[in-house]
């Protein structure tokens, strides 16, 4: 044996992979933060009329890129057929994925799609899309004679849908889907115990201890993703401290967590979790909704899209109906309003190189045709009023009386839109609320610190919401 | 002639130097340089704030919580992978029965060896997705199953797994499962490492240690564990910037990337979500060139205290 200098072959080699490997873990996030510089474009527009609102070039191209997620993008194909009957000459180049911001964020500043739905768990942020003027406002869309009735695109839209995507006064998100959320339950099951399903907390409380005597867990929730209980949440504070308490929530406003009527919403879940009315686990959307089909529980809150999600899987005799979210009891402020609003926004880039041909491809897909095979492919309702006029799809249909016997308002809620911040707080303590680690009181403790915070945070643009 | 094959060589040479400063060395440097700016990400507006976002780095609680976290994978992911892999490797190697045929790995140790680098094939995400079903928290899960049919586990009551925030031992429980996964996709990679070096030391040593009476406990700690120093001194880097990463595992299995609750967060996540949740990209970057230099620092650290002679055979 013998001592060698300090650098051999084998050394040298060594310290060369160490330092290659040395860069790899920051190599990836450092390189996520960079960028390039933007490219400047001119819409070449034609000339524009009543038929070709937005000077749409003919034998131009056009980018689109579709969320492919609960809704699936069939629908979007149609869309893609109306558009082309009217303009053959202009090519369509439609793509669809489930990672939006994976794909699109780093050609917002450069080279973006004329039109992205930006949908789904990989979104795109929106107030950080208005505040960095990333995106383009539509006002001008609203304002176009619709597709293929009379007026205007704005007057062929649902109430609601206008408002959901005006950011700062500008309308900047076409919402395309109309979802209606709510307690699904099994028709068939409750039609042969003879359980109604229960419109308040206190007719729960009633109806759990039968439902337990079956074997069966009264509730069960996505427990992954945070903003499914945060929807059931929400609606229950509205529900309970009516409408002008949740606007004073998104309007950051002193104290407002602390309002009459939410704590006791709250502390109606804090029970559901201590009576253990929950199926036991910790399931996805996916799996827990799966397990209300195998009838394990009797109550899941979700979405109109379920029905699609689920599709391949419902059981025969299965019959999914919607009911409304609970409020506390008798004495609630907003006992009927419904939580639905537009949903999967699509919005057109500031820097999109066919901005005339994106607009006129959401005309397209906000026209009675397009809107009609949208509800018929998706089991859901779209934005464009009457659309689910002809569909004979019976969960459909339960939302569809819903939204009829619904009240003043519709529950909307911003404060996720608003603020990432309090959109990340307000999830994760919704789950901390429904794993029993929270009280109700801790909540608002919690939720009211996290709103200071953000009011008091320079570097936060503010937002604020009248209706 | 000679000049000839150093144009030759340069010829061959410059393309791939050149795409590497064009995609890795120049990101880098644009991440600095937007680490001083407001950056959102997704418009060309930015303003020089100077160093603002360092400044913010040491006041954010949530980058303070991350850093820990970052630090007990730092501590736990090396040892307790490097201690598997030598445990591993040793009984694979020389750990077998001690007879005429001298220095060999237990029974079927080929097979092993396969089978323990196994994990080392799979990627990342799939290994994840493999552990949501292993992890899954009711009756349906591995483990929670077979638990439950042991009646080890209530059935009202299965482990959470990455749901789980309460502290084990000061830190919270998704870490340590989310550390049992780190090290079972570690430790075969590194078991075949430390096998290549525990091969090339010559069996005469060993056998003249045996000779003499040394037991496996002695032969592993007085010879094979100092003969192997180099390597594993590599290894422990190598694992360092596993340790400081940990983003897929994290991404893909915890509850809103970080949680329950921000329990699992660590400094890849908090980058994430500041950059394309929050939209301050200056500030995410400033997290990014401060993790690069913790890691250069630390790497540079670890290499010079286990700098040492040598011993060549």
């Amino acid at each position: 044996m013998s001592v060698t200098p300090d650098l051999d072959r084998r050394t040298l080699l060594r310290r060369a992979a160490a330092a290659g490997l040395l860069v790899t873990p920051a190599a990836g996030l450092l390189s996520a933060c960079a960028g390039s510089t933007p490219d400047q474009n001119d819409d070449n527009d034609a000339e524009k009329s009543n038929d070709n609102p937005f000077g749409l070039q003919d034998g131009s191209a056009v980018k689109v890129v579709i969320f492919n997620g609960g809704l699936g993008d069939a629908w979007a194909k149609e869309d893609q057929a109306i558009f082309s009957a009217k303009h053959p000459n202009v090519t369509v180049n439609m793509s669809s994925t489930q990672k939006i911001k994976t794909e699109e964020q780093p050609k917002m500043a450069t080279q973006p799609s004329d039109l992205i739905m930006n949908s789904g768990a990989d979104l795109m942020d929106l107030s950080t899309l208005v505040n960095e003027g990333a995106i383009e406002p539509l006002d001008d869309l609203l304002a176009a004679p619709a597709w293929d009735s009379e007026g205007t695109v704005a007057d062929s839209l649902l109430p609601g849908t206008v408002s959901d995507g005006t950011f700062q006064g500008k309308f900047f998100v076409v919402y395309v889907a109309f979802t209606v959320w709510g307690n699904w339950y099994n028709g068939a099951l409750f039609d042969r115990e003879g359980w109604a399903p229960p419109k308040t907390f206190e007719e729960f409380f009633t109806l759990a201890p039968q439902i337990k005597a079956k074997g069966i867990a009264p509730y069960v929730y996505d427990a992954v993703h945070g903003y499914y209980p945060r929807w059931a949440l929400m609606a229950s504070i509205w529900k309970s401290a009516g409408k002008q308490a949740v606007v004073d929530i998104d309007n950051l406003k002193e104290n407002a967590w602390r309002a009459e009527g939410i704590l006791p919403a709250l502390e109606a879940w804090e029970k559901l979790v201590k009576d253990k009315l929950v199926l036991p686990g910790k399931l996805d959307h996916t799996q827990s909704q799966q397990a209300w089909l195998d009838g394990k529980a009797a109550f899941i809150q979700v979405g109109t899209w379920l029905k699609n999600e689920m599709a391949a899987t419902i059981p025969p005799g299965f019959e999914m109906k919607l009911s409304d979210y609970w409020g506390v009891s008798a004495a609630d402020k907003a006992p009927k309003d419904v939580f639905a609003g537009a949903g999967e926004g699509f919005v057109v880039p500031s820097k999109a190189p066919n901005k005339a041909a994106a607009k006129e491809f959401l005309r397209a897909v906000l026209s009675k045709a397009g809107s009609a095979k949208f509800a018929e492919l998706t089991k859901s309702l779209a934005s464009t009023k009457g659309s689910g006029d002809n569909v004979q799809d019976p969960a459909l249909a339960t939302a569809n009386e819903l939204m009829k016997n619904a009240g003043s308002d519709l529950i909307s809620v911003k404060l996720w839109d608003f603020y990432a911040d309090l959109d990340k707080e307000s999830q994760n303590l919704s789950q901390e609320l429904m794993a029993g680690r929270l009280t109700a009181a801790q909540f608002v403790d919690k939720m009211q610190a996290a709103a200071d915070k953000v009011a008091g945070d320079s570097s936060i643009t503010k937002q604020t919401r009248n209706v | 002639m000679r000049h000839g094959v150093a144009r030759f060589v340069t010829g061959f040479l410059a393309l791939p130097v050149g795409l590497y400063l064009f995609y890795v060395v120049w990101p880098f440097l644009q991440a600095a340089g937007y680490s001083l700016t407001d950056w959102g990400g997704y418009s060309d507006r930015q303003q020089f704030v100077g160093l603002d976002n360092y400044l913010r780095l040491f006041s954010d609680e949530l980058i303070r919580k991350a850093f820990w976290h970052n630090v007990f994978f730092l501590i736990t992911v090396p040892f307790f992978t490097i201690a598997l892999a030598l445990f591993l490797a040793f009984l694979l190697n020389v750990g077998g029965r001690e007879d005429k045929a001298g220095i060999r790995g237990v029974f079927g140790s080929g097979l092993y060896k396969v089978i323990f680098f196994f994990p080392q094939v799979l990627s990342l995400v799939v290994v994840a997705v493999m552990w949501q079903q292993i992890y899954r928290a009711d009756g349906q899960g591995l483990i929670n199953g077979v638990l439950m049919k042991l009646g080890l586990v209530s059935p009202d009551e299965p482990i959470t797994f990455m749901y789980d925030p309460e502290p084990f031992l000061g830190v919270p429980a998704v870490l340590w499962w989310l550390l049992l996964i780190a090290v079972w996709s570690g430790a075969g990679f590194y078991m075949v490492l430390f096998s290549a070096a525990m091969q090339s030391i010559p069996k005469d040593v060993f056998e003249a240690a045996i000779l003499d009476g040394a037991g496996r406990f002695h032969t592993f700690f007085r010879i094979t564990l100092p003969l192997l120093r180099d390597t594993v001194s590599v290894a422990w880097v190598y694992l360092g910037f596993i340790a400081l990463d940990m983003y897929a595992l994290v991404f893909v299995m915890t509850p809103s990337q970080g949680g329950p609750n921000h329990a699992s967060e660590i400094f890849a996540s908090v980058l994430n979500f500041t950059a394309f949740q929050k939209g301050q990209f200056g500030y995410a970057c400033a997290m990014g060139v401060a993790l690069a230099i913790f890691t250069i620092l630390l790497a540079a650290l670890q290499l010079r205290i286990t700098r040492r002679e040598r011993i060549e055979y």
